[in-house]
């Protein structure tokens, strides 16, 4: 029989779990502020490309950085009807809402495409974005997927099969501001990690915005008019540090082969479903 | 009798503890921590999160077969963890929170190898 020696804490949960922000490989990341003391170089005119980190600011456990689902009033969304009805369906694993790991209904956790607008909304890591003459692409490294954003002057198309990570169009709103509009996604995707919902009618604008040589800011807004009575910003200028050239990204994959060991070991046991 | 627990009775308590530190905690009973002497048997690298598997012996010879998790790698290899971190044979101790239905699965704050070097975790998953 085991000896346990249990500690009662004495006041609140406690943030024991503080890691120090060393980094034990070369090629991590610049966290974002690093060179905060630093006057960085202009912003190239039109020029967003390059290999963007967001540092830890992009993980976004509770949901999208500037609307966290933690129960705080400002934060709360103009639901309408629907979207409170469709959000109490979703049940993550994580935040104010969360049910245990083998009862959530997440369909990332299920390893199903994160799609549109989530895909900047959950586990944004290090993004690389390429500019060629019509189009756009936004690399991702979570899932290792990318994004098309055309930029040949077409319009969103009017009744689009849907796609998990919707249509894209791009232009530039002035020379350091590149702003995207995204219609057409797949209404099985959730909007963020917190379960808020969407329709097929949801349209996303994201403002990519080169503040200098080292610094994009990324806003994004959802609209979607069956599930919000209003529009509402999700992120608000989340900053991302320029790395240098030959950072290589490292792969962050979701393998339905490996969720499911872990299922087996943690997941299923540690939510009364089965024995390791 | 060699004791091959070993109690923390480290409680560190910040003021303003921030929300995102009972993240995916509805399993965990985040008021208690365990400190446990085992043998690793098998370290697991991979999302959604790592695991390192160990056997506890109690003082009766009985061994307890435990899992625990931490965040993903990508998290992982910013606090120093690694694939190479641990592997079967290792001694360790190991700092977690217990699941609240009493098995013996928790997720990690802490692994103090043998040569003294300490890796911590970070409980925002």
């Amino acid at each position: 029989m085991l000896r346990y020696i249990l500690i009662a804490t004495l006041a609140l949960i406690p943030t024991w779990i503080v890691a120090s922000p060393a980094h034990a490989q070369t090629g991590s990341p610049q966290q974002p502020g690093t060179a905060a003391n630093q006057k960085s170089a202009p912003a190239p005119r039109r020029d967003i490309s390059g290999t963007w980190d967001p540092g830890n600011n992009g993980i976004q456990p509770l949901g999208p950085r500037a609307m966290p689902e933690d129960g705080k009033p400002e934060h709360q969304l103009p639901y309408t009807p629907l979207g409170l009805e469709t959000l109490n369906a979703h049940k993550p694993s994580n935040g104010v809402r969360s049910v245990l790991p083998g009862e959530t209904n997440d369909p990332v956790v299920y390893c199903d495409p994160q799609g549109m607008p989530r895909e900047d909304l959950y586990e944004l890591r290090t993004t690389q974005i390429i500019q060629t003459p019509l189009k756009v692409f936004v690399l991702y490294q979570f899932g290792k997927i990318w994004r098309v954003v055309w930029t040949d002057g077409r319009d969103l198309p009017k009744d689009p099969e849907s796609r998990w990570f919707g249509y894209s169009i791009g232009k530039w709103e002035d020379d350091y501001t590149f702003v995207v509009q995204t219609s057409g996604t797949d209404e099985r995707t959730w909007v963020d990690r917190a379960g808020r919902p969407h329709s097929a009618d949801l349209r996303v604008e994201e403002k990519f915005h080169r503040v200098d040589l080292d610094t994009l800011e990324l806003t994004v807004t959802i609209n979607d008019p069956k599930m919000y009575t209003k529009p509402w910003v999700a992120l608000d200028k989340l900053p991302f540090k320029l790395q240098p050239p030959n950072f290589d990204v490292r792969e962050m994959m979701c393998s339905p082969s490996e969720f499911a060991e872990y299922n087996k070991i943690i997941g299923n046991p540690a939510s009364g479903k089965g024995a390791q | 009798m060699r004791r091959n627990l070993i109690a923390v009775f480290l409680g560190v308590v910040t003021i303003g503890v921030p929300l995102f530190a009972h993240h995916g905690a509805a399993a965990y009973d985040t008021s208690k921590k365990l400190a446990l002497k085992g043998i690793v048997t098998e370290w697991f690298w991979a999302n959604p999160h790592c695991f390192l598997r160990f056997d506890v012996t109690d003082d009766k010879g009985n061994v307890a077969h435990w899992a625990a998790e931490t965040s993903n790698p990508s998290d992982m290899v910013h606090l120093g963890w690694s694939k190479q971190s641990f592997k079967p044979g290792d001694e360790v101790t190991v700092t977690v929170e217990p699941v609240k239905n009493g098995l013996p699965i928790g997720r990690i704050e802490q692994v103090a190898l043998a040569n003294g070097q300490i890796l911590k975790a970070r409980v925002v998953f």
